[in-house]
């Protein structure tokens, strides 16, 4: 048996299947674990993505959308004779990891993003056994180990519902893609009412089209002063000191990140609160899911790749670097990431 | 420490002043007076030196975390603060622990000092098993030091108004000087009627705000007391039970570090505080602060030192006189009391700040142009008229200091910040081009960037790290600043030979290209005449 996938200059590659996963570049066939920027590249010739995804996916690639392919998670395509399916990611609505079977029976699965926490807004981690594992690192070091999402939420809605008994508008940024939806999903709708950035907007409707289930909101352009004392304001992280948020006067901001656990990194974004909540694994969830896929061999891949690669060699794994197009921007720099899914923001 | 924990991060949870106000006022109503006295001395910036060698708790949160050391500093690197990366690596604790601040600090902390190796780790590890979350980054900090929490001695004082319903000002200068963080200081500090002040207790400064541009706000000049504005260190001189004591604005006694002062003092009647500057001056001239730095930093003043470096006050303002507080008096008043009390002193190291005699804002305006070359750094305009006030206040007292020396230089080197900007690079050191068209380090700058824009550098410097030097990043040389300083000198221990005071970023120069920094020469042109120094 050997390895079915390799790094190229496109992006991993799957020689047998003539396909990439993820491409950085437009190459003529991708099969894509999700629809966030770093992942998902226009102008591919043709495109496999999940059923899931398939809306989210739309609203993003605009006119390149009729080049898209689906697969329900778990079923098989055949592409030039290797065996391809999508399996649940958790990460946001529609992520997969791509399982890869070739001939000779060896596995290759590549995690895109993912979190092994439930999120009532994409379908749970699945896990898939495999030889070779493709996983990210995002938050790839011990100090990230999340706290459960349900007491998270217990202080977003309280810290929302202190500012709305002052009658302050509650501003809360997240990426538009995934986290807001997330957010949507988690937010106390008795306490007021939940507008919506335009960025933000156009994702909870592919999100509903989608036929995920979330608490009426408002496209916060629609609405006037009267609405805006008890509501929470749901916005990109590019929203920052726009001009758009200042009409809403003097409001409460936080910002809901895996970042938000390191005291600097909340700081330095000027905002009153943060909260730390991820879509990606944490420290503990990516070392149980390495151990429990069985692979022999490890790539890490977008974010603290060297640490995890390290660890896992100095813990009997064979582990590797793979470096991808992004991971000099991502490594080190929430920010860039913060505003990855923000394109056409208002 | 849940208490003072929750404090914190309500503290930490906000930028608006206000809601920090009302949190600290909440926490003072509550707490037992020792808790509040100590919160008050930690929150205030005092922190209790020497507790701990860093490297012990380094290694015992390795041996706890159980991480590899090289993961420690992969994760001290993300984190930026020694404090909080041990706090978030450490399991979670086995119970929970309701004993106050003033336990903690008196029965744990402070013996730490003194305890053999074995007892300290006791005493360590001891509280990371019992503090949870915030206390335990909390506990961590108070040992290491550094604790910053956006909460400045204005906002305590605000609290404390509000608890004690005392005037601002009473309650700032009792907190002023050195006092023990105890039940008694508490009743002290919060009681309706003064005790027997301190004797070596200082007034709060009163500060001057950046003179705006236009000047006919300000009305006649003929309003003003016009002084130059001296670059040296803000000090009060107080002479009280028969005794000197010098304090530097940042509220450290400095009496034995100026002995020629505290002698001339000496001279003064009981009962007299004075508000000056301490000066490097000879012959009647001033000299260059780094003089005074140099002094400063030896251990022992030699005769020699004391020769060539002779520190003398220029007296701006008197604060109390016959043991009274004279500070609501007109400056005019003041002053002439001033004048009337170092004539009477007569010492060659306590002198008056002299006036500058000017009939118009343009007048003043001409004299700018020598400022640099004066030694000094512009004007402090005070309104005659005007109390001695506290902090820096709006309306009374302005600096108007001259332009600034601007500069285009080169980033070559970053280093990480601290506090708020500890997990990014925001140290930097530029360079310009010597005669062999080399880039020479020249200056170090931290601030005068938005955040936005550290953001972006930090991402440069990651992206085009050449070498790491510890903490310490070589960049390939792109971007180009221009710097802006006050001071520019001769300097034997920088390889360029140049030394400037008060370098920061003025303007990030995207527009240039390396190519167009400028030289040393440039600079060296900026240098004032040899005789000048």
């Amino acid at each position: 048996m050997t390895a079915n996938i390799e790094l190229t200059e496109r992006g991993l590659y799957c020689p047998q299947g003539d396909f990439y996963i993820d491409p950085w570049r437009p190459v003529p066939r991708a099969v894509v674990t999700h629809a966030h920027a770093d992942h998902l590249t226009s102008g591919c010739g043709r495109y496999l993505v999940s059923r899931a995804g398939d809306r989210v996916t739309q609203a993003r690639l605009g006119p390149n959308a009729n080049r898209v392919q689906t697969a329900v998670y778990g079923e098989t395509v055949t592409i030039n004779g290797v065996r391809v399916s999508l399996h649940p990611a958790g990460h946001i609505l529609g992520s997969a990891q791509v399982r890869i079977e070739t001939g000779d029976g060896f596995v290759s699965v590549v995690t895109g993003d993912y979190k092994t926490e439930p999120d009532a807004t994409c379908t749970p981690f699945e896990l898939v056994r495999c030889n070779l594992f493709v996983t990210e690192s995002t938050f790839g070091l011990p100090i990230y180990r999340w706290r459960p999402q349900a007491q998270i939420f217990s202080e977003i809605n309280a810290w929302w519902r202190a500012n709305a008994d002052e009658g302050k508008p509650s501003m809360l940024f997240g990426y538009a893609l995934g986290k807001a939806q997330r957010l949507l999903a988690g937010l106390d709708a008795t306490i007021g009412p939940i507008l919506t950035h335009g960025a933000v907007e156009r994702m909870t409707r592919a999100y509903r089209e989608s036929g995920v289930s979330l608490p009426d909101t408002h496209y916060a352009g629609s609405t006037d002063k009267t609405m805006w004392g008890r509501a929470m304001i749901v916005a990109p992280p590019s929203a920052r000191g726009s001009t758009w948020l200042r009409k809403f006067g003097n409001v409460g901001t936080a910002f809901a990140s895996g970042w938000m656990q390191i005291r600097g990194a909340r700081r330095q974004r000027s905002v009153d609160r943060g909260f730390t909540l991820s879509d990606h694994v944490d420290w503990p969830g990516l070392l149980d899911v390495i151990t429990a896929t069985g692979a022999e061999t490890v790539y890490v891949t977008h974010g603290y790749t060297s640490v995890v690669a390290r660890w896992l060699n100095e813990h009997g794994r064979q582990a590797f670097v793979v470096e991808t197009l992004f991971a000099g921007e991502r490594e080190d720099s929430p920010d860039n990431l913060a505003d990855y899914a923000d394109e056409g923001a208002e | 420490m849940k208490g003072f924990a929750a404090l914190y991060a309500e503290l930490d949870a906000t930028t608006k002043t206000n809601d920090k106000v009302a949190a600290l006022a909440r926490y003072f109503s509550s707490a037992s007076p020792e808790d509040a006295a100590w919160a008050l001395y930690f929150l205030s910036g005092r922190r209790i030196k020497n507790l701990l060698n860093s490297r012990k708790l380094h290694a015992w949160a390795i041996e706890r975390a159980d991480v590899p050391e090289w993961l420690f500093g992969e994760c001290y690197d993300a984190v930026g603060d020694i404090a909080e990366t041990i706090a978030h690596l450490l399991p979670a604790p086995d119970h929970t622990d309701d004993r106050p601040l003033s336990w903690w600090v008196e029965t744990r902390l402070l013996p730490l000092k003194s305890a053999p190796e074995e007892a300290q780790r006791e005493i360590i590890l001891e509280a990371w098993d019992a503090l949870d979350g915030v206390e335990r980054f909390v506990w961590n900090k108070l040992i290491t030091g550094g604790f910053r929490v956006g909460v400045s001695q204005l906002l305590i004082t605000r609290a404390l108004e509000n608890v004690t319903r005392l005037p601002g000002a009473t309650l700032a200068h009792r907190l002023m000087g050195e006092w023990q963080p105890d039940a008694s200081f508490w009743a002290q500090l919060t009681a309706q009627e003064d005790g027997a002040a301190q004797i070596s207790r200082p007034y709060p400064f009163f500060l001057a705000y950046a003179v705006d541009e236009d000047f006919t706000a300000l009305g006649p000049s003929s309003d003003w007391q016009v002084e130059w504005k001296w670059d040296g260190i803000r000090s009060q001189v107080i002479a009280r039970g028969g005794d000197i004591f010098i304090w530097s604005r940042g509220e450290e006694l400095v009496t034995e570090r100026f002995p020629e002062i505290a002698s001339a003092a000496r001279a003064l009647p009981e009962g007299t505080v004075i508000d000056g500057e301490i000066l490097p001056w000879k012959d009647g001239h001033v000299l260059p602060f780094a003089l005074l730095q140099q002094r400063i930093g030896r251990k022992n003043l030699t005769k020699r030192i004391l020769q060539d470096i002779p520190a003398v006050v220029l007296a701006y303002d008197v604060l109390e006189w016959g043991g009274v507080d004279i500070r609501e008096r007109p400056l005019d008043e003041r002053r002439a009391l001033l004048d009337s009390i170092v004539g009477a002193a007569n010492s060659p190291s306590l002198l008056m700040s002299p006036l500058v005699g000017a009939q118009s804002w343009d007048d003043l305006a001409v004299l700018m142009r020598d400022a640099r070359a004066r030694g000094v750094e512009g004007f402090m305009l005070k309104r005659r008229t005007s109390p001695y006030r506290v902090g820096r206040q709006r309306g009374d007292w302005y600096k108007w200091k001259v332009s600034p020396l601007t500069v285009d230089a080169v980033l070559v080197y970053a280093q990480r910040g601290s506090g708020k900007r500890a997990s990014l690079y925001t140290d930097y050191t530029f360079a310009v081009w010597d005669e062999n068209r080399q880039l020479v380090p020249f200056a170090k700058a931290y601030s005068g960037l938005t955040d936005a824009e550290i953001r972006q550098v930090d991402a440069y410097v990651r992206r085009s790290t050449i070498e790491k030097f510890g903490p310490v990043r070589t960049v390939t040389p792109e971007l180009v600043f221009e710097l802006a300083f006050e001071g520019i000198q001769r300097s034997g221990r920088h390889k360029s030979g140049i030394a400037v005071r008060f370098p920061r970023i003025a303007n990030w120069r995207r527009d240039k290209s390396i190519e167009e920094a400028d030289t040393l020469e440039t600079i060296r042109a900026m240098l004032p005449p040899e005789s000048a120094e």
